[in-house]
């Protein structure tokens, strides 16, 4: 018997071309939605099965590309069935092996010109808005757009803010930028509509580095304050290449 | 001394490709590689080379001049058809050649198709997780410019080789399947999908390609705002104005667009290749005919090796004989099997 109740459709499984499947396990991103698809992908991931050449998590889904080859359409779709039938996925909880990320953080300034006017739309006051954020340890719901880029929340309700509709120029590398409650971190300096508040001492994509992508999808970071000097000295560590920001184990 | 290759002046679109990075999706990186991987391994064939791990200078457009510096290099020209001269005299593409020490490869513009490439024996780069490509979308390497030197090994003793390639480079009929959001599209759309004469758009790139058309946009009728979800090649993702827009190897790795369908591997190489402008049908197919062209191409890459034959050979071994135009009683080793098709 099935231990998963179907949440209005959910979770969905579709063909995604010749090589390619999707399992949404909704059509919106929540916390749990999010859960769900990063608990199915790390049971695939355990699965193991022979012709799977990669998953991968959205905010909403797990994608899987396999070789159609060497398994057929047929057999992985019942496969994938048949493990989606295993557990509530929404239950579930996070998979084991995440990390918890501690990043040296300037907010405001030069290095978040866009902070007072996100606090404003948040109704509180840079201060304010600077502290919630710190307090609220924001998940790796993704990694994606550009390499390496993490999209992080969920942050507190009063966060809900819409996106600008006109570009910032330029945000550079560690830019940290908030919309719809959730932050997003610039691997390079790219335009975007997020709303810029503070730059993080944390390089996500390092080809140079030992782990060039050091996050996953799942992990947490904790965006510590710190001031403008600290954050410089710690730039200059993160552009040498050498990490700053700490991690542990998240049980 | 060591065996480079320099580049004296280069083209727009000149970056170093390989068979890309394939599984880091889960970290936001599309697969990349070489447009046109079946050039590649022919370019490996031509060479003597393993196809697994070729490595070439893809020519987007156009080429550049190179030169041969501190040994004899052995070199391959595949992919889309260009010209092309060592120290002034034309050589065939498609075929392999020895560039001695010192002297000058002239690379023109593309005659058909859109990405050329120039394959040496020995090319090597430092590996970046993995592989030696740049993703210029990704900001791993760069375009190769003039001023720039890649190391090679001096020539195997190996004489000059030909290959009969396919024509992948002139667009035409492109097989596609369903993705996620087909059933989005309604049936008239869709059908519409089918029966438009689309060009390939100039402004393509190794990140995409949209196709240009007359008539009205293909909107979804559902209008639903779609979360971000992961995107691969071969998507056709509806842009804002209403055109299909064919997902390439550089591709962002997730996307908000509608997907009306998804192009088959077999052909995604030659919508890659198609030249700006040319005609591009898209017809629905069964995974079956999608399985069967898969499988079609890596046999194609498998038989390479045995059809990479000497340009030169006895005329009693050239079952064609009569094709071939006769004129000084050898084959030109200045013949340009595409010159006359222009």
């Amino acid at each position: 018997m099935g231990k998963a109740p179907e949440r209005g459709g959910f979770p969905r499984l579709q063909r995604m071309g010749e090589e390619g499947f999707l399992i949404e396990f909704g059509d919106s991103l929540s916390m749990s939605v999010n859960a769900a698809s990063l608990a199915f992908r790390a049971a695939l991931d355990a699965a193991g099965w022979e012709g799977v050449e990669e998953t991968a998590t959205s905010l909403k889904s797990v994608f899987l590309r396999f070789d159609p080859l060497r398994l057929s359409h047929m057999a992985l779709e019942v496969a994938l069935s048949d493990l989606l039938q295993t557990h509530d996925w929404y239950g579930e909880g996070l998979p084991q092996g995440r990390k918890l990320w501690r990043v040296p953080t300037v907010f405001g300034g030069p290095h978040g010109p866009q902070l007072a006017e996100a606090a404003a739309l948040a109704g509180m006051s840079p201060e304010d808005a600077v502290a919630q954020i710190a307090q609220t340890p924001v998940r790796v719901l993704t990694i994606g757009f550009s390499p390496g880029m993490p999209y992080l929340g969920q942050l507190p309700k009063a966060f809900d803010i819409p996106r600008k509709t006109e570009l910032n120029p330029h945000v550079p590398p560690g830019g940290l930028a908030l919309a719809i409650r959730q932050l997003v971190l610039f691997p390079v300096g790219t335009q975007t509509g997020w709303r810029w508040v503070g730059r993080a001492a944390l390089d996500v994509f390092g080809q140079q580095a030992e782990q060039p992508f050091p996050l996953t999808a799942g992990d947490e970071i904790v965006f510590h304050p710190v001031d403008e000097a600290t954050f410089e000295d710690a730039w200059a560590k993160v552009e040498q290449g050498r990490m700053v920001a700490q991690s542990e184990a998240l049980a | 001394m060591t065996a480079l290759l320099d580049i004296l002046s280069a083209g727009p679109g000149l970056s170093l490709q390989d068979r890309g990075r394939p599984g880091l999706l889960a970290k936001g990186l599309s697969r990349g590689g070489a447009m046109d991987p079946a050039a590649l391994a022919e370019g490996a064939a031509l060479l003597g080379a393993a196809p697994d791990t070729a490595l070439a200078v893809e020519l987007a457009g156009a080429g550049g001049t190179f030169r041969a510096e501190g040994a004899d290099l052995l070199i391959a020209l595949t992919g889309a058809p260009m010209t092309a001269e060592i120290e002034g005299a034309r050589v065939p593409w498609s075929g392999s050649h020895l560039l001695p020490r010192g002297t000058t490869l002239k690379i023109g513009g593309a005659l058909q198709g859109s990405y050329g490439y120039l394959s040496v024996a020995g090319l090597d780069a430092p590996e970046i997780l993995g592989a030696r490509s740049a993703h210029l979308s990704g900001g791993i390497g760069r375009r190769l410019v003039a001023g720039d030197r890649l190391f090679c090994a001096p020539a195997p003793n190996l004489g000059g080789l030909m290959i009969a390639a396919e024509d992948r480079f002139s667009g035409g009929e492109i097989r596609i399947l369903p993705s996620v959001q087909t059933a989005q599209f309604d049936r008239e759309t869709l059908d519409r999908l089918q029966d438009t004469a689309f060009r390939k758009d100039a402004r393509a790139s190794r990140m995409g390609a949209r196709m240009g058309f007359d008539g009205p946009g293909f909107s979804s009728s559902a209008h639903l705002a779609i979360l971000s979800e992961i995107i691969v090649p071969g998507d056709i993702q509806v842009i804002g104005d209403g055109a299909p827009f064919v997902l390439l190897n550089e591709c962002q790795s997730m996307g908000g667009y509608p997907r009306i369908a998804t192009v088959i591997s077999a052909d995604l190489p030659r919508v890659a290749q198609a030249a700006p402008g040319s005609p591009i049908r898209f017809r629905f197919v069964t995974l079956e005919e999608a399985l069967k062209a898969r499988q079609a191409s890596i046999n194609y890459l498998k038989s390479l090796p045995s059809r990479a034959v000497p340009r030169v050979r006895h005329p009693g071994d050239i079952p064609d004989l009569l094709s071939y135009q006769l004129v000084s009683g050898a084959i030109s080793a200045h013949h340009d099997p595409h010159e006359k098709e222009g």
